[in-house]
């Protein structure tokens, strides 16, 4: 139970106006389009959830205000970060400076099995470490050399990409050329992305270039071997857009099997170079993350003519909901086999609820996360009888904003690319019994005696999807909220004495 | 089904269940086209084999686990030792999210800092619009006392001038033209966070100094360099000085910043170098520096206002903390306590009860390159005997430095020194020539897991365990801690490999 904790309804326009009050005109002009309460809405309310709001209204995908404490990160984190980096048989080299792969060397929990350093790259930081001298003279020699050094000591990585770091889109060097001939000279996919960190305003468009990167240096480059060996079949689907956190996409991955469907690759948790080569030919693309990879989904649809549908797979609600609207996509035997896992799974939910849904219910939550869960989660708490007080994203675009509005209802304050001084005063003016984001903001916001989960990372738990893994978040959110720690803030002899009358 | 109400199985269990094994297996053999088990068995081995190591040394270009970070990351770590003061790093805003996410998870504690979020239009034109809007909205929201200002490598490579930038936001008001904006340029191109850290300790002491007429007197300056476990040094090294009744000023104290406490508050700003105190440090007799290589420049200019200077390489174990309260005792007059002779002996005497399990045990060391110095003298002090001493970010002149110290000591005989090598050299290493442990951060977990060495996590980062960072390494109380992590390792292993009931447990001791 949170400090101190005071419920209630909050005035929730005046609460932004105050916050507000602290900026400088010109910053105060720029983000006051960023915070909003969800409104009402003339459109019919969503089928699963049953809920209508408007939450578009707040400005979002623009750059964000110098010297406010974003939490935003940038392309290569988008890219490396999150696109490419869980691909485990290739290796992903940090190309520039030795900082941006040091920082991000593990730290997103992309799981995977394989053999580290033999034919599994994924929790290594292979980087050129550019000099001085590689800022002056250019970076495509040491970048060759790289590639060659690569192949000599790691020989059963199967292909090689290029994340760029800032210097690199700004001393011209051609990546691209150092690609093609080392292409050539090895035989192995090498793809070069230029997802240097100044590009666009957030992770948002290093999702959007590294998509382009495997359109560009992946389909559209002479079929392998592997693929064209591959003989689809008329279940064959792909998951896109689960980075296997914690093991999320292999929670998923077991549902989408007991309904009888083959998932043919998985984009791109604990992926192989094989399963992206090969996901033309699946039947159906379902993406989990839309937002970091809507853009290959809409690509294949217009290139291979392959569907592609949105899933949920965050408590029971959505989980139930998805598993149907994806058997609606397939025959009567697939539909059959839904219903069949779904009453399966049903007295483990049941379970789930009976016991964690006492603990929980009423209590309130607020969100802010990447371009996903400030909305996928909702339902996952709602399931569990938690309200959400306020979410947020930190590199949404418009149509995710318009999604959030089958999600939340009016009412919920939302707040895109918060800064560091707004959500510490939302937080603290609201003060809810949960708060859900990431590392930056965990320790402040435990320090104001609110229990707090990463919901980056899953806080090192997880996994977090399916059946399976809404188990695990009841069992979570309840540790964080119900842990007698909260209770021991208050020095006994500071205690306030009771006014006498 | 695996999974039930009654017994939550998370990732640490749930995919050992006997549905998932299946599942793993099955989408290895159909969808992953991975290598066979006959290759994969013979790469995995030649990784290990003397062939390989020379390969792997033979690197010119490629680098894998570097134990390094850039230099950006250090500046930050030196601006939050300062009282109220707002690290702002002008560049890429995705930099200073990292370098808070990353002293967050070694220290579990808030880490501000703020960016002057620059994108592909000040690439073109330069950032001088975001170092004035962002001064000013910085100023205006988090109301620090001192903003450091130090760079990304996307302002270095488009050369902007800190120095104008400043200035001119300073003109157009973002700050009042009084407050005190010291920068630093951090190219992360250059060297690692240890000279991220010098630059901008050298940028706060040069602002604060400049001019200032020097009165000296009996204090002395401590700059501590990057040091994960800061929070518990300083305020160790704190002690022994005002044991000895010792004036002092730490310049850059992050103790009270990476250790507030739970109470209901989130407090930005916790104590720190008194930006007066900082100014008056001036005055001091002299100004030592707990780790040489994290204080080059600093040093260089502190020496340009005629104080004396000292420095030391993370000063842990016995002889370490002796030369360091010897030249305390030297500096200032004043005489070491019998209390912190006691001290001394205590630690001694814990050595000497321990010494049977300690005496040729071999270890590698890897870490910045004031740790690995410091580590290695104390780890022969107790008889340890190092043999792969390496730092990715060690200079020529560390690695001679080192060769001296293993060379002053029969138990350094089988060291071997390596400058500019990273943790990928390190595996092959330990593969072709293990030693009994391992030191290091946590990225050192890698190692153990490929070799079997255990890893004892005694430097920055420390991601993986917990708090180790609030109990000291330096002085005699120090010694302790590290002697007793040390032994821990060495009594685990003892057991584990005495441990299996009925097979192995004719040395199960009880009491050792």
């Amino acid at each position: 139970m949170a400090k101190d904790h005071a419920g209630g309804p909050e005035d929730l326009e005046n609460i932004i106006k105050e916050v507000l009050e602290a900026y400088p005109a010109k910053a105060q002009k720029k983000r006051v389009k960023h915070l909003s309460v969800a409104g009402a809405t003339e459109d019919d309310a969503d089928a699963v959830t049953g809920i209508a709001s408007k939450c578009d209204t707040v400005k979002s995908n623009i750059k964000s205000v110098p010297g406010v404490m974003t939490i935003r990160g940038c392309a290569y984190a988008g890219s490396k970060g999150v696109v490419w980096g869980p691909i485990k048989d290739m290796v992903h080299i940090s190309h520039g400076p030795v900082g941006c792969g040091h920082y991000s060397w593990s730290q997103r929990r992309n799981y995977y099995t394989g053999k580290t350093g033999v034919d599994s790259f994924v929790t290594m930081q292979f980087t050129t470490d550019f000099q001085e001298k590689d800022i002056v003279f250019g970076g495509d020699k040491k970048l060759e050399k790289t590639i060659d050094e690569i192949n000599t000591l790691f020989p059963l990585a199967n292909g090689i990409t290029i994340q760029s770091e800032c210097p690199i889109g700004l001393i011209g060097d051609d990546i691209e050329a150092v690609s093609k001939k080392k292409n050539k000279e090895i035989n192995k996919t090498i793809v070069p992305v230029r997802c240097e960190g100044f590009r666009g305003v957030s992770q948002s468009l290093g999702h959007h270039i590294a998509n382009d990167a495997v359109r560009d240096w992946i389909f559209e480059q002479p079929e392998s071997e592997n693929t064209k060996a591959f003989e689809p079949g008329p279940y064959d689907v792909n998951i896109i857009g689960d980075y296997n956190i914690g093991g999320d996409a292999w929670a998923s991955r077991i549902l989408l099997e007991e309904i009888g469907l083959n998932v043919i690759g998985c984009w791109s948790g604990d992926a192989t170079l094989a399963e992206m080569e090969r996901a033309p030919k699946a039947k159906l693309n379902l993406i989990h993350c839309y937002r970091s990879m809507n853009y290959i989904c809409r690509y294949m649809e217009e290139k291979y003519s392959i569907g592609w549908m949105e899933y949920n797979f965050f408590g029971p609600t959505q989980i139930e909901a998805s598993l149907r609207a994806i058997g609606a996509k397939f025959d009567e035997t697939i539909q059959a086999n839904v219903e069949k896992v779904i009453a399966k799974y049903r007295p483990l939910v049941d379970g789930v609820l009976a016991k964690y849904k006492p603990r929980l219910e009423g209590k309130r939550v607020m969100l802010y996360v990447g371009g996903l869960r400030p909305r996928h989660v909702v339902t996952a708490y709602d399931d569990l009888g938690m309200e959400i007080a306020g979410t947020g994203y930190e590199f949404a675009h418009n149509d995710d904003y318009k999604r959030t509005g089958h999600y939340v209802k009016e009412g919920t304050l939302i707040y895109d690319d918060v800064t560091g001084y707004e959500l510490e005063k939302f937080i603290e003016k609201i003060r809810p019994d949960l708060v859900g984001s990431g590392i930056k903001e965990k320790y402040p916001v435990q320090k104001m005696g609110i229990p707090f989960r990463q919901m980056h990372s899953w806080d090192y738990s997880g996994p977090y999807h399916g059946y399976d893994g809404f188990a695990i978040f009841a069992r979570d959110m309840d540790m964080a909220i119900n842990n007698p720690v909260w209770g021991l803030f208050d020095a006994p002899w500071e205690k306030a004495p009771i006014a006498a009358e | 089904m695996p999974q039930s109400a009654d017994k939550v199985l998370d990732h640490s269990k749930l995919f050992f269940e006997p549905e998932y094994k299946e599942m793993l297996a099955n989408k290895k053999a159909t969808f992953e086209c991975g290598h066979s088990a006959e290759t994969l068995a013979q790469i995995g081995d030649w990784t290990a084999s003397w062939d390989y190591r020379e390969k792997n040394l033979a690197r010119e270009a490629l680098t894998v686990n570097p134990a390094k970070a850039c230099q950006p990351v250090g500046a930050v770590f030196a601006a939050q030792g300062y009282e109220g003061t707002l690290p702002f790093v002008h560049g890429s805003q995705g930099c200073v999210a990292y370098y808070r996410s990353h002293l967050s998870r070694h220290f579990k504690e808030p880490s501000a800092a703020v960016s002057s979020s620059m994108t592909e239009d000040a690439a073109v034109f330069g950032g001088l619009t975001n170092m004035v809007e962002g001064l000013a909205n910085a100023y205006a929201l988090y109301k620090p006392k001192m903003i450091a200002v130090s760079t990304t490598c996307m302002a270095e490579v488009i050369g902007d001038d800190l120095s104008s930038f400043i200035i001119k936001a300073k003109e157009a008001e973002s700050v009042p033209v009084d407050f005190p904006v010291p920068f630093a340029h951090t190219p992360a191109f250059v060297g690692s966070h240890v000279d991220g850290y010098d630059n901008t300790q050298k940028g706060i002491l040069s602002l604060f100094w400049a001019g200032a007429e020097r009165v000296a007197n009996e204090s002395l300056n401590i700059i501590p360099g990057f040091d994960g476990y800061a929070v518990a040094n300083n305020r160790e090294i704190k002690r022994l000085l005002d044991t000895m009744g010792v004036g002092f000023t730490f310049l850059s104290d992050v103790s009270d910043v990476y250790d507030t406490p739970s109470d209901g508050h989130y407090r930005m700003y916790a104590g720190g170098t008194k930006l007066e105190d900082a100014k008056a440090a001036v005055n001091a007799k002299a100004t030592l520096s707990m780790q040489e290589y994290c204080t080059p420049k600093t040093l260089e200019y502190v020496e340009t206002t005629g104080q004396e200077t000292a420095v030391f390489n993370y000063p842990m174990g016995v002889g370490a903390t002796d030369s360091f309260l010897m030249k305390v005792s030297e500096l200032t007059g004043k005489a070491i306590p019998d209390s912190i002779k006691l001290e001394r002996g205590r630690l001694v005497d814990a050595i000497a009860d321990s010494q049977a399990y300690l005496h040729g045990k071999t270890f590698s060391i890897f870490g910045d390159p004031d740790f690995v110095l410091g580590m290695a003298k104390f780890i022969m002090e107790m008889g340890g005997e190092p043999v792969h001493c390496l730092a990715t970010n060690g200079s020529k002149k560390w690695a001679k430095q080192m060769e001296e110290v293993l060379a002053a000591s029969p138990f350094g005989k089988q060291g071997q020194v390596w400058a500019g090598k990273d943790l990928w050299h390190m595996r092959s290493f330990l593969m072709t020539e293990p030693t009994d442990f391992l030191i290091g951060s946590s990225y050192g977990k890698y190692l153990e897991r490929d070799t079997g060495i255990p890893l004892i996590r005694l430097t920055f980062p420390i991601f993986d365990r917990h708090h180790h960072h609030r109990f000291p390494t330096w002085g005699y109380q120090g010694g302790l801690t590290v002697l007793v992590k040390i032994l821990d390792a060495i009594f685990v292993k003892a057991d584990t490999r005495a441990g299996e009931w009925g097979k192995t447990d004719i040395s199960f001791d009880l009491t050792r």
